[in-house]
């Protein structure tokens, strides 16, 4: 019994953190600053979903394939953050330099 | 238990909106590429839940190559933006912020 509302307990907060990372991307003035937002909490509320998750799984492999989803998502987030941010300030020195001359 | 699950399925919906009215308001295109961001790690979250209630299990093979392709189509996106000389941090429409 403890176990569930334990696990409910994870998801729900794994699901809260989603909300308070879109709520970031909407209030943030900037695109780095989205992207901040939006990437550590996102991937903070999938840990907590997938922990939650965990017990629930009947087979071990199926556990490792969660947590190597968790993982892969980590990775892919800050990849995409760190390309999107050197594009955007890229094309934000161009933009200011080509303003100026 | 399974009530936990469905209130966070919804919670994940109400994200996934909120994301497409931050495409739908994005002024620079930065902003926009975002969603994807958002729609990969907000559907793999989904899809893991949807395995665990629908019992599903292939869903999890799913959720894996959302995860993937929400890279591969913000890493197309850099790739293709900067030759192009498309300005990605040019605020579209001015009012919006």
């Amino acid at each position: 019994m403890l176990i569930d509302l334990l696990r409910s307990l994870l998801i729900l907060v794994g699901a809260a953190f989603f909300l308070v990372g879109t709520l970031g991307l909407l209030r943030f003035p900037d695109a780095p600053t989205r992207i901040h937002a939006l990437t550590k909490v996102d991937n903070l509320g999938l840990g907590l979903i997938v922990l939650g998750l965990l017990p629930g799984v009947a087979s071990w492999p199926v556990v490792f394939k969660m947590i190597l989803i968790w993982l892969l998502a980590i990775a892919a987030a800050s990849l995409a953050g760190h390309l999107v941010v050197q594009a955007w300030a890229g094309s934000q020195n161009k933009e200011t330099s080509s303003r100026d001359s | 238990m399974t009530w936990a699950l469905w209130v966070s399925t919804l919670l994940l919906l109400l994200a996934l909106v909120l994301g497409v009215w931050r495409v739908w308001l994005g002024p620079t295109l930065a902003d926009r590429m975002l969603a994807a961001q958002l729609f990969g790690t907000t559907g793999v979250a989904l899809l893991l839940l949807l395995a665990e209630l629908l019992e599903q299990p292939a869903l999890r093979d799913v959720a894996l190559v959302i995860a993937l392709l929400a890279v591969m189509a913000t890493v197309a996106f850099v790739a293709r933006a900067q030759p192009a000389g498309q300005s990605i941090s040019k605020k579209e429409n001015e009012d919006a912020d």
